[in-house]
């Protein structure tokens, strides 16, 4: 298995808890639009895949991603 | 020469109008839907409240009716107090209604001044500058002292200002979960350690009035290398041996400890305007280079004036902070016995949450109190913290155990009425 899937495998994972109307997870899966994410439920996701694979998402680069695709392609550059 | 060039440019005589693209205020469609079922089912507009007069500190008339305030911030109920209004008047009459320019320019008269050096005396700090209020000092400070490559770490649950600050300024804006110290501790740990960093607290939350671990959080700030500041907006006054606040009260420095405090006079000073005050030995240079206090006018004479005797009397106002605390613990304790859900556990500050579990409920009890003669402010998301609703009390020292008596009876009525309490 690739890094990559790795790491969109675990962030699917984490999504999960938060994924109360059960949409099926793909790359462009938006946060705000499929999921209907409100700012509280991204701050804890957030918290909690930075825990996960030890990494810092500041909220200058949160503004940036908005589907899962693209946090899993930040998450992978962050553990380089 | 082109015949372009000598022909008068003309508007055509019919020139082609086309709709806008979108209207850009579809995305506020949600909102105004929101808005309107709620005010469908009867209830009053809890963010539209006008108060026809203010008799004191604790009471108001609204729709005509006596109105006990209980969500003012006016905590040490300065707003009327003879020697802060005389200072008001005579500085109105000394110096006119305005100042017509920025604090840089003809904008600093003898009372900004004289302000700055109250708030030293107050902090028994060596520098303080004022701003046009607590938000643009917010801001002003925390958009200036952090740039690109710096890192700002701020607790999910900060103020707005505290937020947009961040958002004007070009650092790097790390949250850490609210009043978690092993978060921070976490969070700082993944930065650069070379990095330059600014950890932002506050010592009391405005919304469930909770307070923050503030000795710890400064502990593993400086562990980090990280300078901090400290937003005491709704702590000055009545926390601490001279009121300075929540890092007074549990045994913090400015200087050593805290790099910075923030705070307002919209709260326990009683007027309008925001400060912030340091030991840092370049900290002059912010009024050469920080925007929000360069690019404003600044405030009126009358409103400095009242400020800074106000500040004076703040230092040994020692009665009042006993009687603010006293108030807090008779309100917390008998909104708890009568069964109430509150944010804190214990009376940590003057601010007292109740939690209610929706906005349907949150406004009709809201409604009850009014009209049964009691005004708190209604909170909802995204104001506040976890998604809550909530009724938010905020306690003065000029309230009368009468009147505590009072509030808590119109609490048990409404709480009854609505099916709050049983």
């Amino acid at each position: 298995m690739s890094d990559r899937q790795a790491i969109f495998d675990t962030v699917t994972a984490q999504i999960e808890p938060f994924n109360k109307k059960g949409i099926a997870l793909e790359e462009g899966t938006t946060f705000a639009g499929d999921l209907e994410w409100d700012s509280l439920t991204v701050m804890d996701f957030v918290a909690a895949v930075e825990d996960e694979f030890d990494v810092l998402i500041t909220m200058n680069m949160q503004a940036e991603i908005e589907t899962v695709g693209q946090l899993v392609d930040a998450v992978q550059k962050l553990k380089q | 020469m082109t015949e372009a060039a000598t022909a008068p440019h003309a508007l055509p005589v019919e020139p082609a109008t086309a709709p806008p693209a979108r209207d850009l205020f579809s995305k506020f469609d949600p909102l105004i839907a929101e808005r309107e079922a709620l005010l469908a089912t009867g209830v009053r507009d809890p963010f539209a409240i006008v108060m026809e007069r203010v008799k004191s500190p604790t009471e108001a008339v609204i729709r005509g009716k006596d109105t006990i305030l209980l969500g003012t911030y006016n905590y040490m109920g300065m707003t009327f107090d003879p020697d802060v209004i005389a200072a008001g008047k005579a500085a109105l009459d000394q110096f006119g209604s305005g100042t017509n320019g920025s604090r840089m320019l003809n904008g600093t008269f003898r009372d900004h001044v004289d302000a700055e050096e109250a708030l030293k005396e107050f902090y028994g700090a060596d520098h303080a500058m004022v701003f046009s209020t607590g938000y643009q000092a917010n801001l002003g400070i925390l958009s200036t002292i952090a740039t690109k490559g710096e890192y700002i770490i701020l607790d999910a649950d900060s103020h707005a200002s505290i937020y947009d600050g961040c958002a004007l300024g070009n650092a790097e804006i790390v949250r850490f979960r609210h009043n978690s110290v092993e978060d921070l501790d976490k969070r700082l740990g993944r930065l650069p350690a070379e990095a330059g960093k600014l950890v932002v607290l506050e010592g009391v939350y405005s919304m469930l009035g909770d307070i923050a671990p503030l000795r710890q959080m400064v502990e593993v700030a400086r562990k980090h290398g990280a300078m901090v500041l400290v937003d005491e907006a709704h702590s000055m006054g009545f926390f601490g041996e001279h009121g300075r606040g929540v890092y007074e009260e549990v045994g913090l420095e400015l200087g050593t400890d805290v790099d910075f405090v923030i705070g307002t006079f919209s709260k326990s000073v009683g007027t309008v305007g925001g400060f912030c005050v340091s030991n840092h030995p370049k900290f002059e240079v912010m009024r050469l280079s920080c925007r929000p206090y360069i690019f404003t006018a600044s405030l009126p004479p009358s409103v400095v004036a009242t400020a800074a005797t106000s500040i004076r009397k703040l230092m040994t106002a020692d009665k009042k902070r006993a009687q603010l605390w006293d108030n807090a613990r008779t309100l917390h304790r008998g909104l708890t016995d009568m069964g109430f859900k509150l944010g804190t556990a214990q009376p940590d500050s003057a601010i007292i949450a109740i939690i209610l579990d929706d906005q349907q409920q949150a406004v009709v009890m809201w409604q009850a109190l009014l009209e049964g003669g009691l005004y708190v402010n209604m909170a909802r998301p995204p104001a506040t913290p976890a998604g809550t609703f909530l009724l938010r009390c905020s306690l003065c020292a000029e309230h009368t155990p009468e009147q505590i008596e009072r509030v808590l009876a119109m609490f048990g009525a409404a709480g009854r009425a609505v099916g709050v309490i049983s």
